[in-house]
């Protein structure tokens, strides 16, 4: 499958271009990521715990980065091994652009799944890869710009620690 | 009154006291002391090269015994393919290596790479997690036609080519037909898809292998249509064990259609397993290992063309088919599209001249073979959709126009064009017997009450004929069989009168253990309670080449009644003996022998007593003992056939059919048991309404198949079938073997789908909304979609 969206980012392009190369925020970004290491320039490994319709797997795979164009668009692609559930794989490219007040992320997603995988979840993969883009870029934007004003409170409550944590490393780094 | 014993008798299944209280021995009831489980590793890729498999981590795991991969194998034999198709070319088709498990390359979901052998299933599961795979993910090939073009992927790189066959028949017939359609008065042409089907057996596939490290025996235990068909493929060609040390038993067995006819790699892996291993080794499919290793059925591609002159006679029918082959050549599976789907095409119908092209493609899937019907669907959907589209074109009554091109009475035998001579039939009868049973009278009415529901409602009526009773061995082997396919029967007749029937024909669902002995007790007279059947097991039953293209009565049915036949001469010797007469002079009847014209009679027991016990026997011109052994090889095929109408209401805002009425009119010859036969049919139709409307079995253009459960490959339901008017009493005897019977496990299969689907159309086109044709399964977004193209 594939689908397409953007997303409007109150951060500088600097910022957004840092956090797409972080293992840290993509850790937090990633849907069920338990363990997300390695570098953007290595690569990085990661461990997904996901439930795809009746199909619960832990993913271990690679996110690789790639075609990278400094500050404007960079593919971000991998493939996770879930075992006697199947695999699951894909990849965004991702483009930034300055915009009044931040920056524009948009993003082309293509996402696959094999095995038990397609046997079992064909008919609900398209909502669910869907859904998967949409709580990364949502969760990225918000890591990103911190919570906002008037973000739920409960969620600030949750993720407020963290995204200060990070934001403050960067600032400071 | 209806008899109540012997041929023709609806005597209620005598299997089904075991099967409906939970009793039946089924491959998987079978424990061995101290048996290993075997899981499978199989591909998650539909393409891919095998860098490593590496198996050190789980061979440490708790609990297993061994782990096999392909280099397992690398000095046994690969899986056989029981056909050699020649092509139009006189080239012999390709024939690819079938590794039992891969080697170098996966080729389909589904593959296996790694077998692990362990103490419990759990733990060859946990073990088979760990072991280390590197594959290589090659395109995969899933399009037939792409993958005939140059340039494409290839499933098999040694043999350069996806293309395993191109098959013409008849070839020498190929410039006439292009003459006859270039010069005729009209030509309906039609393309459609034969939808690609997972069999679906309600008992999944199991194996359980066990060796006798003493005595050097190996047994299979296996759910088979055909035990004796695997001890020769598996012993012969790929584990190299001679008969007399290779015992292969199916037991019960929980429905094949088909799918359990071919010989398996798993089968091949248990028995090779349990000597490696020394010990007993059982492999229980789940439903997912099913749907992606039990070859499937049908998906044809084909364009047809019918040709007809002014006066609306069929001149001749060409046809080109893509026929996928999936992935490795199954046992059976090049016969299917060629000999028994191109020698069908001539239908019930006169047509003088047809051309028949088949390609046969490998493709990233699983093998593709014989599905109830097996070749005979796919030709009687082309013939009869087409015909349809015919009548509709030029405006004519559908049943009026195949009634006009039905071979008739006084032509039988009939020689078509294809090969195939029928030996009898009537075609004009079964269709009378159908426009009765089917009350085609009141439709006009029924349509009008379903108008007022604002439904649609349409007819589909069709015939059909298919080759049965397969077949004589010197003809299929210049077709390219690489076995004969007569049967086998032991008759033997114990000393107090019982007898037990070994035969080759084996039954899963077929009613085999009742309705043979109906045959016997005709024959002999004595009841039905005294005969038992034995089979699946090759070491109780001489030989057999199993069930399958409704074959068991006609030719496992007759090798018994020769079997039986010399029984009763030798008991007339017998009885002539005792009661000083001539053997001449001997009648049989209700379980006596009589002098005929006189009084003097011995009683059978007193007949099979003497046989064992021959204190006064004719020592001097027979042995004692009373047991036969007969093959029959049958002359030709059998041709059942008849006509079937189908009655659909159809909801045009959602595109919703529901078949509110079905009739089959069937020319099965005589019947044994018709209760028996009915139910046959039941079942026939409820697979082919399934194959009409819901089943389909889908991949991706990766090669993922995405129908790999019954959440996504639908099944027909009771809800879904409606109650079946059948009628089996229009009768031509097969004229060329002894009981005169055809045949009758496939028709429902084979006649139903284009009934459905022509019911469907008319729908559609007698309710204004002009549709030529749609593809299998006729499902509601299917239909709803083509409603909407029509409007627009």
């Amino acid at each position: 499958m594939q689908l397409s969206d953007s997303r409007e980012i109150a951060a500088p392009r600097e910022v957004v271009w840092a956090a797409l190369l972080s293992a840290e925020v993509l850790k937090e970004c990633v849907p069920g990521c338990t363990e997300m290491s390695g570098s953007a320039e290595e690569g990085f490994e990661a461990t997904v715990v996901q439930k795809v319709g009746p199909v619960k797997a832990t993913f271990k795979g690679a996110v690789a980065v790639s075609d990278r164009v400094e500050g404007e668009s960079l593919m971000l692609s991998g493939e996770g091994k879930g075992g006697a559930a199947g695999f699951a794989k894909g990849g965004a490219k991702v483009r930034l652009e300055v915009i009044e007040g931040g920056t524009k992320l948009t993003y082309d997603v293509e996402a696959n799944v094999g095995g038990k995988l397609a046997q079992l979840g064909s008919r609900i993969i398209d909502g669910f890869a869907k859904k998967m883009a949409d709580d990364f870029f949502t969760r990225f934007k918000d890591t990103v710009e911190g919570p906002a004003d008037n973000a739920d409170a409960e969620v600030v409550a949750e993720a407020e620690e963290k995204k200060k944590g990070w934001l403050k490393r960067v600032f400071a780094g | 009154m209806p008899k109540d014993h012997g041929i023709g008798a609806s005597i209620k299944r005598r299997e089904d006291v075991r099967f409906l209280t939970g009793a039946g021995n089924y491959t998987d009831d079978i424990n061995i002391r101290c048996q290993a489980y075997v899981y499978f590793l199989r591909s998650d890729v539909a393409h891919g090269k095998l860098n490593k498999v590496d198996t050190s981590a789980a061979s440490k795991m708790p609990g297993v015994v061994r782990i096999f991969t392909g280099a397992d194998f690398a000095a046994v034999g690969g899986i056989p393919c029981g056909w050699q198709v020649t092509d139009r070319h006189g080239e012999p088709m390709k024939e690819p290596a079938h590794p039992v498990l891969a080697q170098g390359k996966v080729r389909h979901v589904g593959d296996p790479i790694a077998a692990v052998v362990a103490d419990t299933l759990e733990q060859a599961r946990d073990a088979a997690e760990a072991i280390e795979l590197d594959i290589q993910e090659l395109p995969a090939v899933v399009n037939m036609k792409a993958a005939v073009q140059s340039g494409s992927a290839l499933v098999h790189d040694d043999i350069g080519t996806n293309l395993c066959y191109d098959w013409g028949f008849v070839e020498e017939n190929k410039a006439a037909v292009d003459e006859a359609i270039k010069n005729a008065a009209h030509v309906t042409t039609l393309e459609l898809v034969n939808n690609r089907l997972v069999a679906n057996p309600m008992e999944p596939r199991v194996c359980v292998g066990d060796y006798s490290r003493a005595t050097d025996d190996h047994t299979l235990y296996t759910t088979s249509q055909n035990p004796h068909v695997i001890r020769l493929l598996m012993g012969a060609f790929v584990l190299g064990i001679p008969e007399h040390k290779l015992r292969v038993v199916a037991p019960d067995v929980g429905g094949g259609f088909g799918t359990k006819i071919f010989h398996y790699a798993e089968e091949a892996f248990c028995t090779f397993a349990a000597k490696a291993c020394n010990r007993p080794v059982k492999w229980t499919a789940s439903r997912s290992e099913a749907f992606m290793s039990d070859a499937h059925g049908r998906d044809h591609v084909t364009k047809i063309e019918l040709a007809l002159d002014k006066d609306n006679n069929f001149t001749a029918i060409r046809t080109e088919t893509y026929a996928n082959m999936g992935a490795y050549l199954s046992t059976f599976a090049p016969s299917v599209p060629t000999w028994l789907h191109g020698t069908l095409m001539a239908g019930n119908y006169r047509t003088p001249l047809i051309y028949v092209n088949v390609k046969a493609v490998f493709t990233n899937t699983v093998p593709v073979d014989a599905y109830r019907g097996a070749g005979r669907p796919e030709a009687t959907y082309q013939i009869e959709r087409v015909v349809d589209k015919a009548a509709r074109e030029l405006g004519v009554d559908p049943i009026a126009l195949r009634r006009q091109n039905f071979i008739k009475p006084d032509q039988y035998p009939y020689q078509t064009p294809v090969a195939v001579a029928y030996d009898t039939g009537n075609y004009d009868a079964t269709m009378d017997k159908l426009i009765e049973i089917a009350d085609l009278a009141g439709f006009e009415k029924r349509k009008k009450a379903s108008a007022a529901k604002g439904l649609l409602r349409g007819l589909g009526v069709n015939c059909y004929i298919e080759a049965c009773g397969i077949a004589p061995s010197n003809l299929v082997g210049q077709l390219g069989a690489r076995a004969g396919l007569y049967e086998s029967a032991t008759v033997r007749v114990n000393a107090t009168g019982g007898i037990v029937v070994m035969t080759g024909s084996h039954s899963h669902g077929q009613g085999h253990e009742t309705a043979f002995p109906q045959v016997i007790s005709e024959m002999l007279g004595i009841d039905e309670s005294m005969i038992e059947i034995v089979h699946g097991d090759t070491s109780k039953v001489p030989m057999g080449m199993g069930t399958y293209g409704s074959r068991s009565l006609a030719v496992g049915g007759s090798a018994m009644v020769r079997a039986t036949e010399k029984i009763l001469r030798k008991a007339k010797k017998i009885a002539a003996h005792l009661m000083e007469a001539s053997d001449g002079d001997i009648e049989v009847k209700d379980g006596r022998f009589h002098v005929a014209g006189t009084d003097k009679s011995v009683a059978w027991g007193d007949v099979t007593l003497a046989a064992y016990v021959p204190h006064n026997y004719p020592l001097e011109d027979i042995e004692p003992g009373l047991e036969e052994t007969a093959f029959y090889d049958p002359s030709n095929f059998t041709y059942p056939a008849g006509a079937y109408a189908c009655e659909v209401e159809l909801d045009p805002e959602t595109g919703r059919v529901t078949i509110e009425r079905f009739a089959a009119a069937d020319d099965f010859g005589n019947v044994v048991n018709p209760m028996i036969v009915a139910g046959q049919v039941h079942g026939g139709i409820a697979q082919g309404v399934g194959q009409a409307l819901m089943e389909g079995a889908v991949y991706d253009d990766n090669g993922q198949l995405l129908t790999g459960s019954y959440m996504d490959y639908a099944m027909p339901r009771a809800t879904d079938v409606p109650f079946y008017q059948v009628d089996h009493s229009c009768v031509t005897p097969c004229t060329h073997n002894p009981l005169g019977v055809k045949g009758c496990g496939e028709a429902g299969a084979i006649g139903s789908p284009p009934a459905v689907v022509n019911a469907v159309l008319d729908a559609l086109n007698s309710g204004g909304i002009k549709i030529d044709h749609i593809d299998m399964p006729v499902s509601p977004s299917r239909v709803w979609a083509a409603i909407q193209k029509a409007k627009a």
